[in-house]
């Protein structure tokens, strides 16, 4: 059912008679398989990068949006909280949702506002291919801004988050948030409202990965047996392999028609 | 729902306003029956939940009076279940068939269920005071519930944000298959918190508060209950698909038009 799904389009042809291949034998049997389609993410990743390291509009935001929502934390919790590894998993995961939502807005937004994205779709480079390249060029962003506000929140509450299961946590987190958030980012990017309806969309999507996460990051921080910690990292996991395997399926479908 | 250019519509050909309606519309009297039996279905339920069901004896105070909310309380529940599960068949039968009527039926469960899912919400709250002293818990059932809500509302807006049918029909299923996909997990993950929500049927939950067992006459309420509200939701959502659809027909007839 999933490959009629895939190849029917509205008007009934397949998708051979339209030059377009199913995401899998993109992967498995054209232009040199896996190694070359590789390659062509890559190409699309570097593509990312390079523009950004050029206009400098995501990271920087992202970044000083992330110190300031912990500074504005700080303001809120300090003095009222006896002991801050009560709230600092809850800081960190909300910090990290919001900070998240600025960033993927700019991913397809950027590419709407300059008029590139058709010169995107029209590289000769498979959907899935877009979709994976944008998926690790968000997370090396995301990655980034982590690095940033873990010392961040070590010197403001004085919790040090960077263990590394609290750090293996944040990257399935992140795998997960920038999977689910980079389809829903092209999916907002064509509407009237995308501004303000990218995270109306995401947030109650997420809520398994920030449940896990929180809960995790907390029983971490209050030296709780290994046995609490692998079924979040477990609930992590799923989540990432799930929505990585639907978003790869699903993704032509959302510019079949341009 | 197609207006045919019949006799009825001519000049000259006496007809009262109900019969024009009858016979332009073949929804029309099918789904006056069915809102009859609607009324009727939940009348009966209402009488059942007040005066048959019986108190329940182990409870006291507050609480002997408060369960009776417990009726509506499930059958909106059923009501938005169905919605949740009718909105993601439609949208897997859209992005299989590419058929708009499929978009509709989407559409439409998910609005009647939110309203339903919002029932279940402040009906829920209303009975945890007096049984657990507390308006909200981040109970599973009850973390699953709102965030199932929240995504109704989402798809409603986002639905809302598009021109033409195609992107709105396509980009809507998507992220319905998203969002059905995610709720379990949200309920697996919100489950690793203690639960006090307490399971009626099987009584399985052992720290649950607020639970009480169930007599004859109230389980025969209970199925009624369910039933009646399963009957308002089909009614309800007929109404609404009909709804789209003309909605999309007038739509369409703007375009010939304007050509």
């Amino acid at each position: 059912m999933m490959d009629e799904l895939l190849e029917r389009s509205s008007d009934g042809r397949t998708s051979e008679q339209f030059g377009i291949v199913g995401p899998f034998d993109t992967v498995t049997n054209r232009d040199g398989g896996l190694p070359a389609y590789l390659r062509r993410v890559w190409a699309v990743a570097a593509k990312d990068v390079r523009t950004e390291l050029r206009a400098k509009e995501i990271v920087g935001t992202m970044a000083a949006f992330a110190v300031l929502a912990a500074v504005v934390f700080g303001l809120a919790f300090d003095l009222r909280v006896p002991r801050p590894e009560l709230v600092v998993p809850g800081i960190l995961w909300v910090i990290i949702l919001f900070t998240g939502v600025l960033g993927l807005q700019r991913s397809f937004g950027s590419e709407m506002d300059r008029g590139t994205l058709t010169g995107l779709l029209l590289a000769p480079v498979e959907r899935s291919a877009l979709y994976f390249g944008k998926v690790a060029a968000n997370l090396l962003y995301f990655l980034i801004v982590e690095a940033l506000l873990a010392p961040t929140l070590l010197i403001l509450f004085d919790v040090n988050l960077m263990r590394p299961l609290i750090l293996l946590g944040l990257l399935l987190g992140t795998v997960g948030y920038t999977s689910v958030g980079t389809l829903f980012a092209a999916l907002t990017a064509q509407s009237r409202a995308r501004e303000t309806l990218l995270p109306v969309l995401l947030l109650p999507v997420l809520a398994p990965l920030f449940i896990a996460g929180v809960s995790l990051t907390t029983a971490i921080l209050s030296a709780r047996p290994l046995s609490d910690l692998w079924r979040w990292l477990v609930i992590m996991a799923l989540y990432d392999a799930l929505f990585l395997t639907i978003a790869f399926l699903l993704f032509d479908l959302i510019w079949e028609q341009s | 729902m197609l207006i045919k250019d019949g006799a009825a519509n001519e000049p000259g050909y006496p007809m009262s306003a109900f019969s024009k309606l009858t016979h332009s519309d073949p929804w029309f009297v099918p789904l006056l029956v069915f809102d009859i039996v609607a009324a009727l279905a939940m009348a009966l339920a209402m009488w059942a939940a007040l005066l048959y069901a019986g108190d329940a004896v182990n409870l006291a105070g507050d609480e002997q009076v408060a369960q009776r909310i417990f009726y509506l309380h499930m059958g909106s529940n059923i009501a938005a279940l169905l919605g949740f599960l009718g909105s993601a068949i439609s949208s897997l039968g859209y992005l299989v068939s590419r058929r708009l009527v499929w978009d509709r039926w989407a559409a439409a469960n998910i609005e009647i269920g939110a309203i339903f899912g919002i029932s279940v919400l402040i009906s829920g709250a209303i009975w945890a005071k007096p049984a657990w002293n507390t308006y909200w818990t981040w109970d599973p059932r009850l973390t699953t519930a709102t965030i199932t809500v929240l995504i109704y509302i989402a798809y409603i807006l986002f639905r809302n944000g598009f021109e033409n049918p195609e992107t709105r029909a396509r980009f809507a299923s998507i992220y319905a298959i998203f969002a059905f996909l995610s709720v379990p997990l949200t309920y697996y993950s919100a489950r690793l918190f203690r639960s006090i929500h307490p399971i009626v049927f099987d009584g399985a939950n052992e720290e649950a508060q607020g639970g009480f067992s169930i007599g004859p006459s109230m389980g025969q309420t209970l199925t009624i209950a369910m039933i009646s509200f399963a009957i308002l939701f089909l009614a309800l959502l007929f109404h609404r698909v009909r709804q789209l659809g003309l909605e999309a027909r007038i739509e369409a007839l703007r375009e010939d038009w304007n050509e």
